[in-house]
């Protein structure tokens, strides 16, 4: 493995690093160092940034729906008059625009937002740095896999100006109302086809490198758990995406070329029968997408599960309790991910037996799921824990997570999923995995690896006010959803006023609404901590957290090439607080001493 | 590929031979029992087991899939798990109850 | 291009036995089973579920595939693609036996054969769509020729690959003969794997 020369400064400093050589010893030149880089770690903060501007977009579709669900009808105080006529008349949100913000906030939260930071950032930027490899087997694969995703997000937010605005039948798509709706669906089809080939490039990448790279003394059972929720991850976008996008090349076939693969005989639209062939089905559509959708969700929580058991580690000063157990319901989870998703289909007429088998199957993957919980709880046992900003996210991901896997049962249960199914306890259940779950533990990996990308600390106030204000927040919002659903509101509902059930619930709408923008306005010292510390946060060295992973051996930030010396590894991968030894860790990289 | 001698490389260029003509030869036999317009099941049944023979001979030996590694045959295994779950349970779970389209 | 040396880009991996590339490329075949088992999923859902398949035209007698479609110019066309598979292989054979010419003999024979078959596959489709039978004609042929004109888009994309390796690609020869002998034998895997889904297409789409 060839390293370049040791200079400290990379990328996030703006200062412009020299670590970034080309053959015969000339710098390359900006757009080939910065935009088009093949370093995974240019590439990774590509990814990131990307990802948390998406986030922030789908975040601000979310606040808007809220003004409507918490007032209905009410014009929109201070922005309304920024609308058009189309979308927002006087300030008043239209159904359709409704639609479309629901629509897109998915879709964006999920495939623009989560995934790439998940995935793309943290994966592209520590896995390979985890594991002591120079950069990913596919450098420039890699960076052609960012730049098909970026494309893919901005078609995916121009489709709010085709004419009838954004896809508007839900992030899910059925036909046959998708099948016929307005053009912002194509270009939400073909932006998927772009994000899907982009997840695809990169999940080849990731399994590649993480069997083929690892540093010598790297064995299978001593890659930390966050190598093993990534590789885990990557075969599940593998193996599980294409389905949706032979779906969605269907979809784009009934759409514009006429055929019925979804249609089926005898619709009739405003009043005239559609003059389509017929004979399709749109339970087809269901099938093809749940299979991606169901592992989807999977992909959503492993890297947070991979960030947390790091943290938890690290700020414990032990190592992670059940390691093996971890590793094995990991890859268990990952392969039932594949044989449950029809129990999001329970009300489209199955019959029993396949119904009982899908409720099996959901059953049985709680328990990896429950494993792994139990397993980072017990962790904690006996620890002395360090709060740092990290750790106090990772912890608050515990209780949050369990909330989240726990309301799921009565959804993977036939008969409560029949009362309960499409409803704001879905909302609810999904919510509470993937906001305080993922998105906290994506927080965490932010604060905990800031120092290594950049080479300086966050500021620790700012850090825990945005986590305090935050938790508090973000129960404001999501917990009242389990009440609502359970009076029987729907979800993707305009105006939940027009049910009796809905009106009694109303107040708790004007709370969560509240909550959304409390938590909004908490996300500012984030950002501003952000930003602020790229120039005075407080500079550090390699490893400022006194962790044992790989990574921390490399300089803050890595120069291009990652590692001064060839990596080896001599030690499973969280030796913290180990009898006999001078210090409370020995990283894997450190030779017997 | 490791590297392997120019004899082997012959040998290969044998059964590559080989294998082309009973290709061939199965593609004329599947054509030739449809002709037969045997009972729904028995067609499809034979049909299947000669695409899957010629895909194997493709697999195996065009593709050197008969010396590969054990991480390919990992790989593939899953693979084929999978790729059977999504061709056969959509059907069996949209049937299961009233055999029409939707459900 | 990436100035930082990967390992195991053309030497093997001493556990796995495998080149980065090769690895690579058999993960990406694998997704293309998954893409194309979805289609053959739909196949099979939307064929069980109709009535009649083919689906019978209005006032007209039923028919079968082998009726509608072409057997004969498909069985030509399955023959094309067997030998241009036999041909791929012998194109990385002849480089193991380290001649060039016969390589590139090889290899443009392979890309030859792909444009026959995409020549037999324009006379079907535009045969097709002279007597007024699109897509939306009915679920059949909305199927046929999704999955056939998919099947034909990964076609265009082998030549494509195949062109550049014979072409530009192939003064990797001179500097880098292993790893150019490789990146042949992965363009050989992904051009066996779209024969591969031919074997399967043929029988389904004709002859059943």
């Amino acid at each position: 493995m060839s390293t370049q020369a040791t200079h400290t400064n990379g990328h996030g400093a703006g200062q412009g690093g020299h670590g970034d050589h080309a053959h015969g010893g000339h710098e390359l030149p900006f757009w080939r160092k910065y935009i088009f880089s093949v370093d995974h770690k240019i590439i990774g903060v590509q990814y990131a940034v990307s990802a948390l501007v998406f986030l922030f977009v789908g975040f601000t579709l979310m606040m808007l729906m809220r003004w409507q669900l918490a007032y209905p009808g009410q014009p929109l105080p201070l922005f309304g008059r920024f609308f058009s006529d189309a979308t927002m008349p006087g300030g008043v949100m239209q159904p359709e625009f409704y639609n479309q913000l629901g629509a897109m906030h998915g879709t964006i939260m999920v495939f623009l937002g989560v995934v790439p930071l998940a995935v793309g950032g943290f994966g592209n930027y520590v896995m390979p740095l985890q594991i002591g490899a120079p950069d990913m087997a596919f450098p420039r694969l890699n960076m052609a896999s960012y730049w098909v995703f970026l494309p893919g997000g901005v078609l995916m937010l121009c489709s709010f100006l085709m004419p009838g605005g954004a896809a508007q039948s839900g992030w899910t798509s059925y036909p046959p109302l998708s099948d016929l709706a307005t053009s912002g669906q194509t270009v939400w089809l073909l932006a998927m086809v772009l994000l899907i080939t982009s997840s695809l490039l990169g999940s080849i990448n990731f399994i590649v490198t993480i069997i083929q790279l690892r540093a010598k003394g790297l064995s299978f059972w001593r890659l930390p758990f966050f190598v093993h929720a990534q590789f885990v991850t990557a075969f599940l976008l593998l193996l599980a995406f294409p389905p949706l996008e032979a779906a969605s090349v269907m979809q784009l076939m009934d759409r514009l070329a006429g055929t019925s693969f979804f249609l089926p005989s005898g619709l009739v639209v405003s009043g005239e029968p559609l003059k389509v062939a017929g004979e399709g089905s749109p339970l087809l559509w269901q099938h093809l997408f749940w299979f991606l959708a169901h592992p989807e969700v999977y992909v959503l929580i492993l890297p947070a599960m991979g960030i947390i058991a790091e943290v938890i580690a690290n700020n414990t000063r032990k190592p992670l309790w059940g390691y093996r157990l971890l590793v094995s319901s990991v890859i268990f989870l990952g392969f039932m991910s594949f044989v449950v998703w029809a129990h999001h289909m329970f009300m489209t007429g199955m019959g029993t037996a396949m119904s009982t088998f899908f409720q099996t199957t959901t059953m049985i993957i709680s328990v990896p799921s429950i494993i792994i919980l139990t397993c980072l709880l017990m962790s904690l046992y006996g620890a002395a824990i360090r709060f740092t900003t990290p750790m106090l996210f990772a912890l608050a991901f515990l209780p949050m997570f369990a909330i989240g896997g726990l309301t799921g049962l009565p959804l993977g249960l036939t008969a409560s999923d029949i009362y309960l199914h499409d409803t704001f306890y879905v909302i609810g259940h999904f919510h509470y995995v993937v906001a305080p779950g993922t998105l906290f533990g994506l927080f965490a990996g932010i604060y905990y690896w800031y120092p290594k990308v950049t080479g300086r600390q966050m500021n620790s106030a700012l850090g825990k006010l945005h986590f305090w204000g935050s938790f508090v927040a973000i129960n404001g919002v999501f917990m009242p959803m389990f009440f609502q659903g359970m009076a029987g509101l729907s979800r993707r509902l305009y105006d939940p006023t027009v049910y009796a059930h809905g009106r009694g619930v109303q107040p708790l709408n004007v709370l969560i609404s509240w909550s959304v923008w409390i938590l909004a306005a908490f996300q500012l010292p984030f950002i501003v901590n952000f930003f602020m510390s790229l120039r005075t946060g407080e500079k550090v060295a390699e490893n400022p957290w006194h962790a044992t992973t790989l990574e921390w051996a490399a300089p803050s930030p890595p120069p291009h090439g990652n590692f001064l010396k060839e990596p080896v590894v001599y030690r499973d991968p969280y030796e913290y607080s180990v009898p006999g030894q001078p210090e409370d860790f020995h990283p894997q990289f450190a030779a017997e001493a | 590929m490791d590297a392997v001698s120019p004899e082997e490389i012959r040998k290969h260029v044998r059964s590559y031979v080989v294998v082309f003509v009973t290709l061939l030869c199965l593609t004329l036999i599947t054509v030739g029992v449809s002709y037969l317009h045997l009972a729904r099941p028995a067609a499809i049944a034979l049909a299947l087991v000669i695409a899957t023979a010629k895909a194997g001979l493709v697999a195996a030996f065009f593709m050197h899939l008969i010396s590969e590694k054990r991480v390919i045959y990992g790989v593939l295994a899953l693979t084929f798990a999978f790729f059977l779950l999504v061709l056969f349970l959509p059907s069996l779970t949209l049937f299961s109850n009233s055999g029409s389209l939707v459900g | 291009m990436s100035d930082t040396a990967i390992p195991y880009m053309v030497k093997p991996h001493p556990v796995t036995g495998l080149p980065n590339g090769k690895l690579g490329i058999w993960l990406f075949l694998a997704s293309e089973v998954m893409l194309f088992g979805a289609l053959f999923s739909s196949y099979v859902l939307l064929r069980t579920g109709a009535a009649h398949w083919p689906p019978i035209e209005p006032g007209e007698a039923a028919q079968l595939s082998s009726q509608i479609l072409n057997v004969p110019l498909a069985t030509l066309n399955t023959a094309v693609l067997i030998t241009s598979s036999i041909t791929m292989v012998m194109a990385w054979a002849s480089l193991k036996l380290n001649s060039l010419p016969r390589f590139k003999l090889y290899l443009g024979a392979t890309i030859v054969l792909a444009l026959v078959f995409l020549v037999v596959k324009y006379f079907e489709y535009s045969h097709k769509f002279e007597q007024g039978h699109y897509p939306s004609h009915n679920n059949f042929y909305a199927i046929y020729f999704t999955l056939t004109g998919l099947h034909g888009l990964h076609i265009v994309g082998g030549i494509l690959v195949n062109f550049y390796l014979l072409t530009f690609g192939s003064k990797l020869w001179k500097t880098d003969p292993e790893q150019f002998t490789n990146r042949i034998e992965n363009a050989g895997l992904y051009w066996h794997f779209v024969d591969l889904v031919w074997i399967f297409l043929f029988p389904a789409l004709y002859l059943l």
